[in-house]
């Protein structure tokens, strides 16, 4: 029988790379890191993800799965033993899926466009985006996680994120405490946990590297 | 066979829509009786509003009052819920990979199609080459299966309804010869089985009504 080997390819910044760094902390499970440069794909990563290219990657006894939410998913699954991310109910489990789908189409294509755009743009862009928290605050509610009692898909869906608020609150003119203080609460309760606290990165260094690939994107 | 939940299943959708289809090709698929009503996207219901505040698009699925959108989020549902017939595997890395192929069918796919038949006489080729690119990954994913669930329809298959039924319209519309038996002899074969599988045969839209529709849409 085949040892449990478990590889992660991703990039120190990526919030999908964060998602799947929770989740396999969240089961305890270990893993070897390979941080990839996406300037200069490894012929590993082309050859696990030839389709899109992309991290995060995981590779499990060989072999790969893709895409972030799917990887995290899977993980849930195979290790099962502990921690249940998806919910147990086939309703909010579909609702979880749901969330975590909404994320991944609004918060960083939303959030990537104030960021390089100006003027009226810019504005409309930063309103958007400001109600795109307010829409995910709503979805919370009084609840201490989004799974419930317990932390789960959203949750680390949307946690993944949080090194970037404060890059977002400087692009985009915002207090996220002023404008989602449920949401900040939210965080919080998130940061009290070990598998988050120590898998997300610094938000100063990342604002320096948001700062340096706009200065790179202008440049071009 | 009637429902095992004997409760109110409604679908919100549009008849020429290929993500509703998968919803109805779903229910069907597992016998499942419900209500269908149709959408009229120049006057969105009170319905559809009030059940698909975020997105206000079709499908959505309302179960025991309970709405769920996103053709992809209600078909997972609809395999949790009702449990014969399965669409996913039950093998955790087989059901990431159905999940993964699902998605970079809406993701990547499915608008490369989309982009090659509607493209003008400027962004032609690159649309074509695109598209054929992309049928050329799905063909590679079905290797030589009868069906992308293997000996039954499953997940991957329901999602590809648009390459399966939708392309070879659109392709006659726009003068383009992409999904052909040449060109893709497995997945044209593929394409064949699926049209004429019993239960999606009879739950496909027309083809003349379709094909007019978007003949319609082609000379505006």
């Amino acid at each position: 029988r085949m040892a449990n080997e478990v590889v992660l390819l991703e990039t120190w910044a990526s919030m999908y790379g964060i998602r799947v760094r929770i989740a396999l902390a969240e089961k305890g499970v270990k893993y070897e890191c390979k941080e990839e440069n996406l300037r200069n794909k490894s012929s590993l990563l082309l050859q696990m993800n030839p389709i899109h290219k992309k991290i995060p990657v995981l590779i499990h006894n060989g072999k790969p799965i893709c895409d972030s939410a799917i990887i995290v998913q899977y993980i849930d699954e195979v290790w099962s033993h502990k921690a249940p991310l998806m919910p147990s109910d086939p309703y909010e489990r579909a609702q979880a899926r749901f969330w975590v789908d909404y994320i991944d189409k609004k918060v960083y294509d939303t959030s990537r466009k104030m960021w390089l755009s100006t003027g009226e743009e810019h504005e409309t862009w930063r309103k958007e985006l400001i109600s795109v928290f307010k829409q995910l605050e709503e979805t919370l509610g009084d609840k201490p996680f989004y799974g419930g009692d317990t932390f789960g898909f959203v949750d680390v869906g949307l946690i993944s994120f949080y090194s970037w608020f404060y890059s977002f609150e400087i692009y985009g003119n915002f207090k996220m405490e002023a404008e989602c203080p449920k949401l900040v609460a939210w965080v919080k309760r998130c940061m009290q946990r070990e598998t988050v606290s120590k898998n997300l990165p610094d938000e100063k260094e990342i604002y320096d590297h948001a700062e340096a690939s706009k200065k790179a994107l202008e440049l071009k | 066979m009637a429902s095992e939940h004997g409760e109110e299943v409604k679908v919100l959708g549009k008849w020429s829509s290929p993500f509703s289809n998968r919803v109805v090709l779903s229910l069907k698929l597992k016998g499942v009786a419900y209500k269908y009503s149709e959408e009229d996207f120049a006057n969105k219901s009170d319905d559809l509003l009030k059940y698909n505040p975020i997105h206000k698009k079709v499908p959505v699925l309302i179960h025991k009052g309970n709405p769920l959108p996103e053709s992809l989020v209600i078909v997972e549902y609809i395999d949790d819920t009702w449990t014969n017939n399965p669409l996913l595997p039950q093998d955790p890395y087989e059901r990431a990979l159905a999940r993964f192929w699902s998605k970079t069918l809406d993701d990547k796919i499915l608008p490369a199609l989309w982009n090659a038949c509607w493209s003008d006489e400027k962004g032609r080729d690159k649309a074509v080459e695109e598209a054929l690119e992309a049928l050329k990954i799905l063909q590679e994913a079905l290797k030589d299966k009868r069906f992308f669930g293997g000996e039954t329809i499953g997940l991957v298959d329901i999602a590809a309804n648009f390459i399966g039924y939708w392309v070879a319209i659109l392709q006659e519309i726009a003068g383009l010869e992409l999904l052909t038996i040449e060109k893709f002899p497995k997945l044209y074969k593929w394409s064949q089985e699926f049209v004429n599988h019993p239960v999606i045969k009879e739950s496909l839209p027309p083809r003349d009504k379709l094909f007019a529709f978007f003949k319609a849409s082609a000379s505006k």
